[in-house]
């Protein structure tokens, strides 16, 4: 009962928006809510169900990003096709991808070599001698060909392009960029203490973020990658002005042809999202509550006996760990096919690890229902104080001077959030640590 | 004369920067280690403490400066260090009483601590970013150079310039006394000697009759010392900003983990291993090798093996082979 009563409070604070300011801004709150309610329900996956603290989220959603350059981006067969010095394979895409892949197979081999020979010495030293081989011949094979995909047309391309598949697609393969990321991760942290996972996927996440920055021939680094489809059912505002029915539909009720067409499109992005959201809560109610869930709250609660009725703790905080990554994932891909366009320095750790941690501490660890809330009531917080902070700086500096004091104030009023949000999840664990809606 | 080119411009690029960086990262590891060591979490509001520290002594430096207070040819941020210290301090023990201690005294989980300190880092670092704003910000004053590159030449007619910033021979001073009196004051004083039973067995140390409450003031003082001195060494040698000291974060806690969490000895250490891997990794080495190996063979490339991007990857590659092949660091027992 509690639980509706919270959800009303937020579905009037969206309905309050929309007559106060307006329903497109509302809309697009909803819109993004929605988006972090699924990114919450992955990172409640992870601490809810198994007490994983990963401080790498915007890692994974930016690799979800990452996928819908690959996946439905334009390609751009001239870069992929171009030869130079040094391409000797069949062009310098194929080339890359070919030494990307020897890197992998490097890698697996030392992993092999590590496991097959005995300690000592010797395995040290050839492990070493494989890895820095490894390391000159990768690079031998990847630079000539970055070079010449990176010299087509750099100031529109100089990028290896994508498929051109529907963005659609590229939303599962956002989840299991992610997933293949959390593996590799969770391979090497789970087991340790706890603080560790914490603090290598801080430092992963700051890699996979680089990366995107600075290479170029991937998705164009800091140049930004435009022009992403949108995903299916979702049409363009432009295409429906010009639509005979639409237009009718609109002067049936008389609409603003412009207003209703971007709202009609924030609506069926609220559908699509919601439609994923509703499915998802469904698939996780059944887990939390089949033995599988059971068995994971036993683990969180205390491993040591856990471990002791003979239940793998490090392998089931692995699936855990890679199942939430790929929902994080997810909705990274989800998010830049919106978006359109991938733009790496969007991706900031404050607002997509720890706004998404705090969406699932509000709302309640380990209740998936608290996840949506937290997501739908901290986003929306976000977005308006976002809105409010600079008004308010307005409201402030009304009656002073002009002057230095009035220009700071106005500058550093949107860094109001962060305090903001740190005193909220202060004020959340110290007095309310099972948040909204606790778990049952 | 080549050879000595070639090891001047070794000392100019390599040696000297990553020393200067070694110990900016020792100082910062020294702290996140020792808070580890009594308080048992990994402290993620670090590099904002870092930034709140040098944010103060930015504000008194230019206080000083319009009062026309200085010690020429020394920054004068020096003069304002002990207030940047005073004023981190009074906020940790403020921070430690309204925050940490409730979750001490219920003896919560060392992953809600960490947590915890992820909420205080948004604080700090909201705090930071409305008294300063988030741009760059320079402060460094007084003598530019001990020795500058185009003096070294003449000086010596070689080719290659060494220079040394007055940050940099600052940077190695302070740390070395920071070092010297931490360590110090660890081994042979009655206080640093309870916090080293503190950190090594806690119910023993309660058991002996050391008061916890004190041995906690203590470290979150010396942290507030750590902190300051590491980010104003760091800010003079490069540059402020809040940004940038969050991600310090990561180096930090590579080089304390490398060392062993918990270990002092080890965070020295893990400093300059994570900085001189970064700087030798993605230091372009053409400019050394072209003085060593004959003319024909002088590499087109410039030898460098990552670009300068890619540094938070060295740290980051270091903690994982730390935590692939010896998890508990190089001077670490606990695990």
């Amino acid at each position: 009962m509690k639980t509706l009563y919270l959800f009303g409070g937020v579905a009037f604070l969206y309905v309050l928006t929309g007559l106060l300011l307006s329903w497109n801004v509302s809309l697009s709150i909803l819109v993004i809510g929605l988006l972090s309610s699924i990114t919450a329900l992955g990172v409640n996956m992870q601490w809810g169900y198994a007490g994983l603290f990963s401080t790498g989220i915007v890692g994974s959603v930016a690799l979800g990003g990452l996928a819908v350059v690959f996946v439905s981006g334009q390609p751009v067969p001239e870069a992929f096709a171009a030869q130079g010095d040094g391409v000797f394979l069949l062009s310098a895409g194929w080339q890359i991808i070919a030494s990307v892949v020897l890197a992998l197979l490097i890698i697996a081999a030392a992993v092999r070599l590590w496991a097959a020979m005995a300690p000592g010495r010797r395995r040290n030293l050839a492990m070493t001698g494989l890895l820095v081989a490894g390391f000159f011949l990768y690079r031998a094979i990847f630079d000539p060909a970055v070079s010449a995909v990176e010299a087509y047309d750099p100031a529109t391309h100089g990028n290896i392009g994508g498929l051109g598949l529907p963005s659609l697609l590229a939303w599962p393969v956002g989840a299991l960029f992610a997933a293949a990321a959390a593996w590799a991760i969770g391979k090497i942290c789970l087991g340790l203490r706890e603080d560790y996972l914490a603090i290598a996927t801080l430092g992963i996440a700051e890699i996979i973020i680089t990366v995107m920055k600075s290479e170029d021939w991937m998705s164009r680094g800091v140049k930004n990658f435009v022009g992403l489809p949108r995903p299916w059912p979702l049409p363009y505002e432009v295409d429906l002005q010009q639509s005979a029915a639409f237009l009718d539909f609109c002067a049936n009720w008389g609409f603003s042809p412009i207003t209703a067409s971007t709202i009609l499109v924030k609506l069926i992005y609220c559908a699509v999202f919601a439609l994923i959201l509703g499915v998802l809560i469904w698939l996780l109610e059944r887990a939390v509550h089949s033995p599988w869930g059971r068995m994971m709250r036993a683990i969180r609660d205390n491993e040591v006996s856990a471990a002791a009725m003979g239940k793998d703790v490090k392998r089931q905080h692995l699936i855990i760990f890679i199942l939430g990554s790929a929902v994080v994932g997810m909705t990274g891909a989800m998010y830049v096919s919106m978006l359109g366009q991938l733009v790496p320095g969007e991706f900031s750790p404050l607002r997509f690890t720890f706004l998404i941690w705090i969406m699932v501490i509000v709302g309640g660890s380990g209740n998936n229902w608290g996840s949506v809330l937290g997501g739908l009531l901290v986003g929306w917080l976000w977005l308006v104080v976002d809105n409010a902070g600079p008004a308010f700086a307005d409201l402030i500096t009304r009656s002073m001077e002009d002057g230095a004091l009035k220009t700071h104030l106005k500058d550093v009023a949107p860094q109001m959030r962060l305090l903001t949000l740190g005193v909220a999840l202060l004020l959340v664990l110290r007095f309310a640590p099972k948040g909204l809606i606790p778990e049952k | 004369m080549d050879f000595l080119n070639a090891l001047v411009a070794l000392l100019n690029f390599v040696v000297i920067p990553g020393a200067s960086y070694g110990a900016q990262l020792a100082i910062g590891a020294l702290g996140v280690t020792l808070i580890f060591g009594i308080l048992r979490f990994s402290n993620f509001a670090w590099g904002d403490t870092m930034a709140f520290g040098t944010m103060i002594v930015i504000l008194l430096t230019w206080w000083f400066q319009s009062l026309g207070i200085s010690i020429a040819p020394l920054p004068t941020a020096l003069l304002a260090l002990p207030f940047g210290i005073l004023a981190t301090a009074a906020l940790l023990l403020v921070t430690d009483r309204a925050v940490y201690r409730f979750y001490r005294k219920q003896k919560a989980k060392p992953i809600i601590l960490v947590i915890v300190s992820a909420g205080v880092m948004f604080i700090m670092n909201g705090l930071v970013r409305l008294i300063i704003g988030a741009e760059e910000q320079s402060f460094a004053d007084g003598g530019r150079f001990l020795i500058s590159a185009g003096d070294f030449k003449t000086m010596t007619g070689l080719a290659e310039g060494l220079a040394i910033k007055g940050s940099t021979a600052i940077t190695l001073v302070t740390a070395l006394v920071t070092m010297a009196a931490l360590f110090w004051f660890l081994q042979n004083t009655r206080t640093g000697k309870s916090m080293r039973a503190f950190s090594d067995n806690e119910d023993l140390a309660l058991l002996s009759g050391i008061n916890p409450d004190r041995v906690v003031q203590v470290t979150w003082v010396i942290a507030a010392i750590l902190a300051t001195i590491a980010g104003t060494l760091y800010g003079l040698d490069k540059s402020f900003r809040p940004f940038i000291y969050y991600q310090l974060l990561l180096p930090i806690f590579a080089a304390a983990v490398v060392g062993g969490l918990g270990s002092p000895l080890g965070a020295v250490a893990g400093g300059f291993i994570v900085a001189f891997s970064e700087v030798v990794l993605t230091y372009a080495w053409k400019k050394v090798v072209i003085y060593v190996v004959p003319e024909a063979w002088a590499p087109e490339s410039l030898l460098q093996l990552l670009g300068t991007d890619y540094k938070f990857a060295v740290s980051f590659s270091i903690l994982i082979m730390v935590l692939l092949f010896m998890p508990n660091g190089i001077f670490g027992k606990r695990g």
